[in-house]
This record gives structure tokens, C-alpha cells and sequence, in this order.
């Protein structure tokens, strides 16, 4: 059994915003969301709302592009939030310590192809297309996301 | 006032590995060599922007960096009065391997170790350069970063301001990659932007209408996606002339942004009513060519000195990692071996917007 829902429409920020912060309580360390999609998508964004809500909005959550890798510590474990564009092979990934935070730690993963064999069976997929003013998100993944997320979706 | 210090610099936290010696004497420092080991020619066929992520190739460069900065110096290791190394920010491998590296130097030659802010050594590369006195206004504006610093003393950093998303340099790349320009993006957009109509594309102005210094360039790489996409739906593609109009439209929503957060900035830091006011910018971006126009005319009107250090001292080198630790080292600051490498490291631990990954310290 396998999981999909959406696409959903988003027409501005702050509804994208509000689903991440939906999200974001649903999360535990192990978890790894994978976001994909193109350029300008809303990939950043989205991690950036999903943290600031567990962190609080003063955060401040700077694009991952650059240092590939940025970890914020919170009381229910770490968050990793990571940008793999710039990485050319999947071993890059477990050099960074990747396969190991994914075991331990909430993983938000932009790029997510370049883990190759990497990808966790459990982990989630959001997929972000931006069409005109707005964006849609797909998600999809094992089955088990079904009932972890029933109470996300009934809002969205 | 007449001690002498020679520092060796390492510096790994980003995609370039560098090496440099500097020496203080009679009160001022000198350059005696700076070597950098640019991943991007190392990666060249994969289009520049390649980092180094094994801790072991790091280790390899490091190690060749520094005889090679030693040798051009003519300094051997009993000419030196300690090791300086760049502890954060910045890409864990490196800046993991940076600091082992110098550690087992300080402990194999028995030298002070001295662990330094990759960002304090950009912020106090005006002091190495042209000896600029305190209080200065800096913006730091590179691949990844974008911060107004009021540089109060050689460890008193007051950040006013800065991205709240995307940092310039990082615009820069991701729109070339958009509109279809080389790597690095930087000079790519500038190159087609001299022969681009600036006023061909309305572009956001993000956060100008908010009081304060922050600034945002994501949504302006959002806004650049729809124009291209408007204009491959019009005319079936790209021609040579629309990535000339959609550079020169970019560069210039880019440099007004900067223009009107630096002006607050300015006038932030001219009501300390500083002696010898002095503007300094920082960073690979510092080289674009409208950004600096624009900044140098603003400091004309405000009556401050525009400052840009020479290329090659304000990209990522070891010369300004080992300055800003020949000041911590006149100032008593030194480390030992419980130093530790620290990937997230605001320079401005007090501002409000960082106060979250400020207080409960870094975890490396």
C-alpha cells in the first residue's frame, strides 16, 4: 500500500505557511521529507515555514544552497535541513553524516535525487510545481503516512 | 606596541581551501603570502560549483596549501608564534578537517591554537587592507551570505541587518541557471546585463516598504522564473537579447535593494558619528559591477569612504582568517585543544533574529 494525495492548490505564502505548520507537529526524528521540484518551486520556503514552526518565528533559517547542510538543535532531537544540489554522488551524502542523521534526526532534504540508493523507504515525498502566481503540492510515500497525515489532509 | 607576531592561516569552510602567513610588526600586519586552492578548477568540468565534502581530500589540500604558503613566506615552523584556523561557518567536512588540522600543527610544534569566525575575517579584512579605524559599516555579501555589520572592535560585530532567505551570490547562480548562463553566476549575469534593458522586466523590490535593514531575494528568483516563463510561452524560447533584459532586470532589482537597505545602514551607523566614516563591502558579489556603482554613488552623497578590498583578500583566503587571529592573539584570546568546529556560527550572537541558534551553541 502506498500513500498519494494532492496535488493541492496554493494561491499564496501564507497558505503554503499554514500547511507546513500543519506538518510540522506530525514529525518525529527518523522522519525524512524529501522536497522536490524545480527552481523558485518553493521547496526552501516551505522547510523555512515547517522549522520556524517548531523553532519559533524568530528563527532565522538561511537557504541550505551554500553550505549544503544546516542542523537545528531542538529538544525533541534535531532537524537537518539540506540542500544535495551540489552533490555529485550519493557518498557525498554519508560523508556529510546524512545516512546517519536520517536514522536520528527530522530530515528535510531539497534535491533529494542525488541520494540515489540513499533515499529511505519510509521517508516522505513532497513534490512542488509553481505555476503562475501559485504553486501545488503533491505528497506520496508508503502507506503508513496515510494515518499520519489523515489529520493534516482533512484541512488542506 | 612593538611586538611581533607571525600567524599561519588556515581556512577550509567553504569550497575553497586556503593557506596564508601574515606578520605583525611595528602595529601593522602584512600579507607575507596567501595561497587559495579553488575547488571550482578542481571541478571545472562539472561547472564550478562542485564543493569538497571528504574530510580526507580536504586534509590533502590543507596540507599542500600550507608548505606552499610557508615556503613562499620563507618562514619555517620555528618562525611562527601560532596557528589560526577558521572554526565556523560553514561546510562541516571542512571546516571539521581545518580544525583537526591546526590542532595537531599546535600540538606537534608546541604553537597557539586560535580558532576565528570565517565571517569575523571578512568583517576585519578592511583593517588588514587599509588600516580603517573603528566603528565601520561592513556588508558582507557573498554565495552564502548577506549581512550589515557595524564593526565595533576586532570581536564586537553588530549585525543590523541582513537576508532572511537567499543570499546574492546564491541569486546570482540559481538565476543564470534559470535564463541559461554559465557558472559561477555571478559574472555570467553581469557580462549579458551590459548589453540588457534593465526596465524590459518589472521585478519585485522584496522587503523595500519594511522599515529596517533585512532583506529577501528569494521571491525575486520566483518573479525571474515567471518572466522567463512568459517569454518562452511568447516566443517559443530564449533568444540572446531576453537573457541580456532578464540579467540587466535582475541586476538591477539586486542593486536597488542593496542601495536602499545600505543607505539605512548608513545612516544607522553615521548617527554614531564616526570620525573617518568608512563603508566596506565584502564577498564575491562586491565584484558586480552595478552593485558597486550603485554603493560607491551613495557614499558619495553620505559623505563616507566606499571601501572594497582587492578581489583576491575579499573572496574566501586564509590571509584574512590568520589577521583576524593575530587580533585575538594581541588581545589574550587564545584557544587550546577544547576548540571546536562549529558549522552554524552567527558573528552577532545578541541580534534578535538569531537569538534561536545562538543560545544553545553549536553542536560539533
Amino acid at each position: 500500500m502506498s500513500f498519494q494525495a494532492g496535488p493541492f492548490l496554493f494561491a499564496t505564502l501564507a497558505q503554503t505557511n499554514a500547511f507546513a505548520e500543519r506538518l510540522a507537529p506530525v514529525l518525529r526524528s527518523g522522519d525524512t521529507v524529501l522536497l522536490g521540484g524545480d527552481i523558485g518551486a518553493g521547496k526552501t520556503a516551505f522547510a523555512r515555514a515547517l522549522i520556524r514552526s517548531r523553532l519559533g518565528p524568530g528563527e532565522e533559517v538561511p537557504s541550505p544552497t551554500f553550505p549544503i547542510v544546516q542542523i537545528y538543535e531542538t529538544p525533541q532531537g534535531d532537524i537537518w535541513h539540506c540542500d544535495l544540489y551540489r552533490l555529485t554522488n550519493p557518498n557525498q551524502a554519508v560523508e556529510l553524516g546524512l545516512s546517519d542523521a536520517m536514522d536520528e534526526a527530522i530530515c528535510l532534504i531539497e534535491w533529494p535525487d542525488r541520494l540515489g540508493p540513499l533515499v529511505p523507504s519510509n521517508a516522505l515525498t513532497l513534490e512542488f510545481v509553481a505555476a503562475g502566481d501559485h504553486h501545488t503540492l503533491s505528497l506520496s510515500g508508503p502507506g503508513l503516512w496515510a494515518e499520519r497525515l489523515a489529520a493534516v489532509l482533512s484541512h488542506a | 606596541m612593538s611586538r611581533t607576531l607571525t600567524l599561519v592561516g588556515l581556512e577550509s569552510s567553504c569550497d575553497d581551501t586556503a593557506a596564508a602567513v601574515v606578520r605583525l610588526a611595528d602595529g601593522r600586519v602584512r600579507v607575507l603570502s596567501s595561497v587559495v586552492v579553488g575547488q571550482s578548477a578542481l571541478h571545472a568540468p562539472f561547472g564550478g560549483v562542485v564543493p569538497e565534502i571528504a574530510a580526507r581530500a580536504h586534509v590533502e589540500i590543507l596540507d599542500h596549501c600550507i608548505e606552499r604558503a610557508m615556503a613562499e613566506a620563507g618562514v619555517g615552523f620555528a618562525n611562527l608564534d601560532g596557528v589560526v584556523v577558521t572554526a565556523g561557518p560553514g561546510l562541516i567536512g571542512g571546516v571539521l578537517s581545518g580544525v583537526m588540522f591546526a590542532k595537531g600543527i599546535a600540538a606537534a610544534r608546541g604553537l597557539p591554537l586560535i580558532g576565528v569566525n570565517h565571517l569575523a575575517g571578512h568583517a576585519l579584512t578592511p583593517r588588514l587592507t587599509d588600516d580603517v579605524g573603528f566603528p565601520y559599516l561592513m556588508l558582507l555579501v557573498s554565495g552564502g551570505h548577506c549581512q550589515f555589520l557595524i564593526v565595533h572592535d576586532h570581536d564586537h560585530f553588530e549585525r543590523i541587518g541582513g537576508t532572511i532567505d537567499d543570499a546574492p551570490g546564491e541569486a546570482f547562480d540559481k538565476i543564470a541557471r534559470l535564463i541559461g548562463l554559465s557558472q559561477p553566476g555571478g559574472p555570467a549575469v553581469d557580462r549579458a546585463a551590459l548589453s540588457g534593458d534593465a526596465k524590459r522586466f518589472d521585478l519585485p523590490r522584496p522587503l523595500l516598504d519594511r522599515p529596517g535593514c533585512d532583506m529577501s531575494f528569494s521571491g525575486l528568483k520566483t518573479a525571474m522564473l515567471r518572466a522567463r516563463d512568459a517569454v518562452i510561452a511568447a516566443n517559443g524560447g530564449l533568444s540572446q537579447q531576453d537573457q541580456a533584459d532578464l540579467s540587466a532586470s535582475f541586476q538591477e532589482a539586486m542593486a536597488d535593494v542593496l542601495e536602499e537597505k545600505s543607505r539605512r545602514a548608513l545612516d544607522l551607523y553615521l548617527a554614531l558619528s564616526p570620525a573617518e566614516p568608512v563603508f566596506a563591502i565584502a564577498g564575491g558579489v562586491a565584484a558586480n559591477s552595478r552593485i558597486r556603482a550603485v554603493l560607491e554613488q551613495l557614499c558619495r552623497e553620505k559623505g563616507t569612504r566606499f571601501l572594497a578590498p582587492p578581489l583576491a583578500l575579499c573572496t574566501d583566503n586564509a590571509a584574512m582568517i590568520a589577521n583576524a587571529g593575530i587580533a585575538r592573539m594581541v588581545a589574550g584570546q587564545v584557544d587550546d585543544m577544547t576548540l571546536s568546529a562549529r558549522p552554524r556560527w552567527p558573528l552577532d550572537q545578541t541580534a534578535p533574529a538569531q537569538l534561536g541558534s545562538g543560545k544553545k551553541g553549536a553542536k560539533a
